[in-house]
């Protein structure tokens, strides 16, 4: 195979074009076209292979590069290329596809062609977000990925999907609005919508705020970040099932790439001045989020809730960049925690794409989603409950599983960002196991709850499949996370070095030296770091 | 050698695999065959191991088996450290598993009974608790075989999922099912500390293996840390580690989870919450002593939190009537002798006393195990009595380990818990006066619960119904010969092993003590063998006290309680206030239900509805929603429609343009 063979284009188009070959074959032959979807999934996982096998570990430089022109009267081009960021995403989404649509296979009988067209065109949406190195090709596909989407929720939803599509959609539309004036502004700095060119910019402070302020919102509203996340549960709530896995295990995971090929490398003096913000929303995510999920009545809301927890961890490893080179003066455990939030990134869209694909087996059956219609589903479901339980666990982060790689490795760094910090976040600990264990306790242990748990039956060889899969890759991850960390660690590195030099046009000295104690940071955070003796 | 002690890890792991994914398919007998050779396979190794530390030559092995992460230039490994702590450990914890193994083919063998009809989870739970306990034993020695604190944590954590799965392992029963939660919970609120202190571990050593971290002690001993407004790195270090020890070896105040897992069944009461698992958290402290010899702070603390365990908790097992809280109490308050040895530098003591423990607390679970078993599940003593006559192997073993307990002269109890109280006395550290007189009271209270048990179980007159007593024999060999197993260590171990551990310090360089700490030295100079110390032990307070209590206990549950069958129910009333006390457990149950699990459900509702509900949702989300259809509302007049309406507006705004030109 040649490294020119553009296999990043394949990975995108093959399955729009699928996607599109599947809604035009339509519902009449249903079974015929859920055997082309599932084909068309599988080759585009099988394509996705080679962006792995054939990545060049070791270097942090773009691979598997495509560059042409689009619209050249902008200059807006066709630039595709991974990193050791964006290569374990795109294999996620992949992957996670491939269940989908094997999860609706029977539980779909509205148009599946529709519906599984639909996921395939996102899939290849998503990974044209991972791999865009334009600035214009990534809004296009930033903003494509709603009406897929848009389009799951409000046709397949729940009986209050009207609702949580407009918020759904109003309020990431709000986000990226934000976004793209920021990057037109600095299409006018750099006359390239490129997004490495956009790395290399030299910026202001100001400018650096405002563009860090606009990207925080997008991403944010994505990620979610407190406040920003109520459309999450909604939209959940609403959505198939499918459509949560997809949006819990990949588009959340969007936003906390565009931290980390947007604000991190653009505006690095900003997000070392306003990182306390991004903490703060963290931990508030963390503890908050925690509470909040604990009371929740309906098992999608509270894997949701749980999903934001488990984000905030994501975003605190993401920044605590900062805090470790003013506490600590070297940037040793920065990449730490960087890393630590990618794996969690990768590790929650197993674990909770697996979680809500438990609750589909469960809502396929009974259509309940409250806790309280069950209790003792163990009794009828055994196959079912062992699941739930390794992926409740997996969730609570026990070692061994891959939650636990994730939330250990940011735990490590932000120790050293501040002890506090740490304090907050391994609060998770206590309220992930309780949140998630008590939920456990009430739809799967105990007595068998009414007579439609009686005659529950377990799994069937599709569901096991699907659990199956996950819980080998969730496993596989918790046990050896090395290949994963390994892939990723050069491009953080890189970033880690990339964001230690000043943008500031007036200083190109390291920044973290020239700026005092950061602006606008609460003085009795300052005053609590710990000092090395 | 690593061939070797992979085989001892995986053997279990293997026998888990077989019978838990396999256990339908293969059935109930080549499942116990699996689990108890897998299982067997790392006894026999493990003994030969230790075989080769105490007779042999073998060396302090340590070495990777592979590389779990490298990132950010720290390396974190699975790997083994075995040394002559490790392979005692490992002796310790594979001969009680295999035991208990066995035994459980008799326990479990009509477990079907205690399944509702038709539930699915009950058709292969005999071959899924073999299951649970090998993987258990496989997570107990990934514990204590770890070279690194990441696979600490990891063997940590697992121990506690699968004694999460075994106390919740009758599902279907309310109170196991929030047993195995709460202890979960628990557990985890110690690992909060336990992680974090890895993490300072990393942050401030910048290693998670044991041999670099111990190499960098000395250097980091001053070192301070600008939290909770300057502590040392080495207190704080020490009492993050000991927090999480608190969760899994049950000391006040996170000790209440330990009595509720009585929930599971029997036979992992006895190797899980009173062998082996809840002495991890003992053996961690012993083996981190290169950090906590550099705490005097951390030390107290320690010595403190397990001489308070061990005697508030001792005395509410006076009041408890079920056969295996007695017992669940008790080992909380031997837990707590443990941790005072560690506190007070005595950690040869402390791991002495965790190995006879081990031994005799196992043969008095299994003994009760076998009680519960004849009485047909009735766990109530006040419907035993008189068993002695019925079951003859279970009396003479349940004595044996009750006057191990004790610390009857001679028998390996004695040994360890006199050792522990001798060194607290020759400690010098804050509270070590306290602790002492703790934990000689503590022997006290000791007998007293012990044989209150044994005389209302096995002597005075049958209590049971009817039926109950027609049925009443001596339980199978598969049930009887763990127990014979188990009482010849609870007899011999100590008089065996005191001599090599407490006075020639066989563990070596596993466990490092300042010479200004050393509280052993003294017993070490005056060792004149051990009929010289029994003589010695029983001139001394412990002994008397002991002996107090077990003529006190002879008189009331025996003698009075012949002519007078209520007497204990009457002494109880006659407690009052301290009798309710110590039925409360002095309401820690009540406090924690109140304050922590209904405030966090309280705050969590508040949060929910006055954040993101009324606030975010309400006022924010769906009120811009308002106020974008209010400004439509007001704009939509602009457009009426009338000529003259746009006209008027043109010229007003004409002419206010003119007078702004004019004006500026």
């Amino acid at each position: 195979m040649l490294p020119q063979f553009p296999w990043l284009s394949l990975v995108i188009w093959l399955p729009i074009i699928g996607g599109l070959a599947v809604i035009a074959n339509g519902d009449k032959n249903a079974e015929l076209t859920k055997r082309m979807a599932l084909a068309v999934a599988v080759a585009t996982f099988v394509a996705s292979l080679p962006l792995w096998l054939l990545f060049e570990p070791g270097t942090a430089a773009m691979q598997f590069v495509e560059r042409g022109q689009w619209i050249p009267a902008i200059s807006v081009e066709y630039y595709l290329g991974v990193d050791g960021i964006s290569m374990p995403l795109i294999l996620l989404t992949t992957f996670v596809t491939i269940f989908v649509i094997i999860a609706g296979w029977e539980v779909i009988t509205y148009r599946p062609s529709y519906y599984m067209g639909a996921f395939l065109i996102m899939t290849g949406i998503m990974v044209g977000v991972f791999s865009a190195l334009d600035a214009i090709l990534f809004y296009f596909f930033w903003e494509a990925m709603l009406i897929p989407m848009f389009i799951i929720i409000g046709v397949w939803g729940g009986p209050n999907r009207v609702y949580a599509t407009i918020k759904f959609f109003l309020y990431t539309f709000f986000g990226s609005v934000f976004m793209l004036v920021a990057l037109i502004y600095m299409y006018f700095q750099a006359d390239s919508f490129s997004i490495p060119d956009f790395h290399g910019l030299q910026l202001g402070m100001t400018a650096q705020v405002l563009i860090f302020l606009a990207f925080l919102i997008a991403f944010a509203v994505k990620v979610p970040m407190f406040p920003v996340h109520t459309w999450l549960p909604d939209a959940h709530v609403e959505a198939p099932t499918g459509g949560s896995v997809i949006l819990a295990a990949i588009m959340l995971k969007i936003g906390g790439y565009g931290f980390l090929r947007f604000s991190l490398p653009v505006t690095p003096d900003a997000s070392a001045s306003l990182d306390w913000l991004i903490i703060a929303l963290s931990l508030i995510a963390v503890v908050y989020i925690g509470f909040v999920a604990l009371v929740q009545d309906d098992m999608k809301k509270l894997i949701a809730y749980s999903s934001i927890a488990h984000m905030g961890f994501v975003t605190l490893g993401f920044f605590v960049v900062f805090s470790i080179v003013r506490h600590t003066g070297s940037a040793d455990g920065a990449a730490m925690g960087i890393a630590g939030g990618m794996v969690q990134m990768i590790s929650h869209g197993f674990i909770s794409g697996a979680l809500f694909l438990c609750v589909g087996v469960l809502y396929d059956r009974m259509h309940s989603r409250k806790i309280a219609d069950y209790g003792g589903v163990i009794n009828t479901m055994p196959w079912f409950g062992a699941f739930m339980v390794f992926f409740a666990m997996a969730n609570a982060g026990l070692p061994g599983t891959s939650g636990f790689v994730g939330e250990f490795m940011v735990i490590l760094a932000s120790f050293r960002a501040d002890f506090w910090y740490a304090l907050l976040a391994a609060t998770t600990l206590i309220l992930a196991a309780a949140f998630t264990l008590w939920m456990v306790k009430r739809v799967v242990f105990g007595p068998v709850g009414n007579a439609q748990v009686a005659v529950l039956k377990d799994l069937d060889r599709r569901e096991t499949l699907n659990l199956g899969a996950l819980a080998v890759a969730t496993l596989a991850i918790g046990l050896w996370p090395k290949p994963l960390v390994d892939v990723m660690e050069p491009s953080i590195q890189h970033l880690v070095d990339h964001i230690q030099v000043s943008k500031l046009p007036e200083r190109a000295a390291i920044r973290v030296q020239a700026v005092p104690q950061a602006v606008g940071e609460p003085a009795n955070l300052a005053q609590l770091l710990p000092r090395t003796d | 050698m690593k061939l070797i002690y992979l085989m001892i890890v995986l053997a279990p792991l293997a026998g888990a695999i077989v019978a838990g994914f396999f256990g339908g398919r293969i059935g109930r007998v080549w499942s116990h065959r699996a689990t108890i050779a897998g299982v067997g396979v790392s006894a026999v190794l493990s003994l030969w191991v230790l075989a080769r530390f105490i007779w042999g030559d073998a060396q302090t092995f340590n070495g990777a088996v592979y590389t779990w992460l490298v990132s950010d230039g720290m390396r974190f490994e699975v790997g083994f450290l075995v040394d002559r702590l490790t392979a005692l450990m490992m002796a310790t914890v594979t001969f009680v598993s295999l035991m208990v193994h066995v035994y459980t083919i008799g326990y479990m063998a009509d477990d079907a009974h205690n399944w509702p009809e038709g539930a699915l989870t009950g058709r292969n739970s005999y071959q899924r608790f073999f299951a649970y306990i090998s993987l258990f034993t496989f997570s107990m020695l990934m514990l204590v075989m770890s070279n690194n604190f990441m696979q600490l944590f990891f063997g940590w954590e697992a121990v506690g999922l699968v004694s999460y799965l075994l106390i919740g392992f009758w599902s279907v029963r309310e109170s196991a099912i929030f047993a195995n939660l709460k202890a979960f919970l628990v557990n985890r609120v110690g690992d909060f500390g336990f992680i974090l202190g890895i993490a300072a571990i990393g942050m401030y050593f910048g290693s998670m293996d044991y041999a670099e971290v111990f190499a960098k002690a000395p250097a980091l001993a001053d070192a301070e840390v600008a939290v909770f407004g300057g502590v040392s790195l080495m207190t704080l270090v020490c009492i993050l580690l000991f927090i999480g020890a608190m969760g899994k070896s049950a000391q006040v105040p996170l000790h209440v989870w330990l009595p509720d897992s009585m929930e599971g069944p029997t036979p992992i009461s006895a190797l899980i919450h009173a062998a082996t698992m809840v002495t991890a958290g003992i053996f961690m402290v012993a083996r981190m002593s290169p950090l906590f010899e550099l705490s005097a702070t951390a030390l107290s603390f320690v010595l403190l939190v397990g001489a308070a365990t061990a005697f508030f908790m001792g005395l509410i097992g006076l009041v408890q009537n079920d056969i295996k809280r007695v017992v669940a109490y008790s080992t909380l308050s031997q837990l707590g002798y443990m941790t005072a040895a560690l506190g007070a530098s005595a950690y040869a003591a402390g791991i002495f006393h965790l190995m006879t423990h081990a031994f005799f607390k196992a043969l008095l679970f299994l003994a009760a195990g076998s009680v519960i078993i004849a009485m047909h599940h009735d766990q109530d003593m006040r419907n035993m009595g008189g068993l002695r006559k019925y079951m003859p192997i279970t009396w003479a073993t349940a004595l044996i380990g009750s006057l191990a307990l004790i610390a009857f002269p001679g028998f390996s109890g004695f040994f360890s818990k006199d050792a522990i109280i001798e060194a607290v006395g020759d400690a010098h550290i804050f509270g070590a006066g306290l602790a002492w007189l703790l934990l000689t009271v503590g022997a006290f209270i000791t007998v007293l619960y012990s044989f209150r048990m044994y005389y209302l179980v096995f002597h005075g007159a049958p209590r049971m119904d009817e039926h109950t007593r027609s049925h009443l024999h001596e339980t199978p060999w598969v049930v009887t010969i763990p127990l014979i197993a188990l009482a010849v260590p609870s007899v011999a171990l100590g008089w065996m092993t005191v001599e090599p551990l407490l006075v020639n310090n066989w563990l070596g360089d596993a466990i490092y003590v300042k010479p200004e700490h050393d509280s052993l030295h003294h017993l070490a100079e005056h060792w004149h063998g051990q009929i010289a110390f029994i003589l010695h032990g029983m001139g001394a307070l412990p002994f008397w006290l002991s002996m107090g209590g077990l003529v006190l206990a002879t008189a009331v549950w025996l003698v009075m309680h012949k002519s007078n069958p209520n007497i204990d129910t009457e002494l109880q009333a006659k407690g009052g206030w301290v009798t309710r006390l110590l039925q409360d457990k002095y309401g820690f149950d009540d406090f924690n239900q109140k304050i922590f699990a209904g405030g966090g459900l309280d705050l969590g509702r508040f949060l929910w509805q006055a954040g993101d509900r009324t606030f975010i949702d309400g006022a924010v989300v769906n009120g811009s929603a308002r106020v974008v259809g209010y400004l439509a509302d007001v704009m939509r007049h602009l457009q009426t429609g009338y000529l003259y309406h746009y006209a008027i507006a043109m010229i007003v705004g004409l002419v206010a343009l003119l007078t702004l030109f004019v004006a500026f």
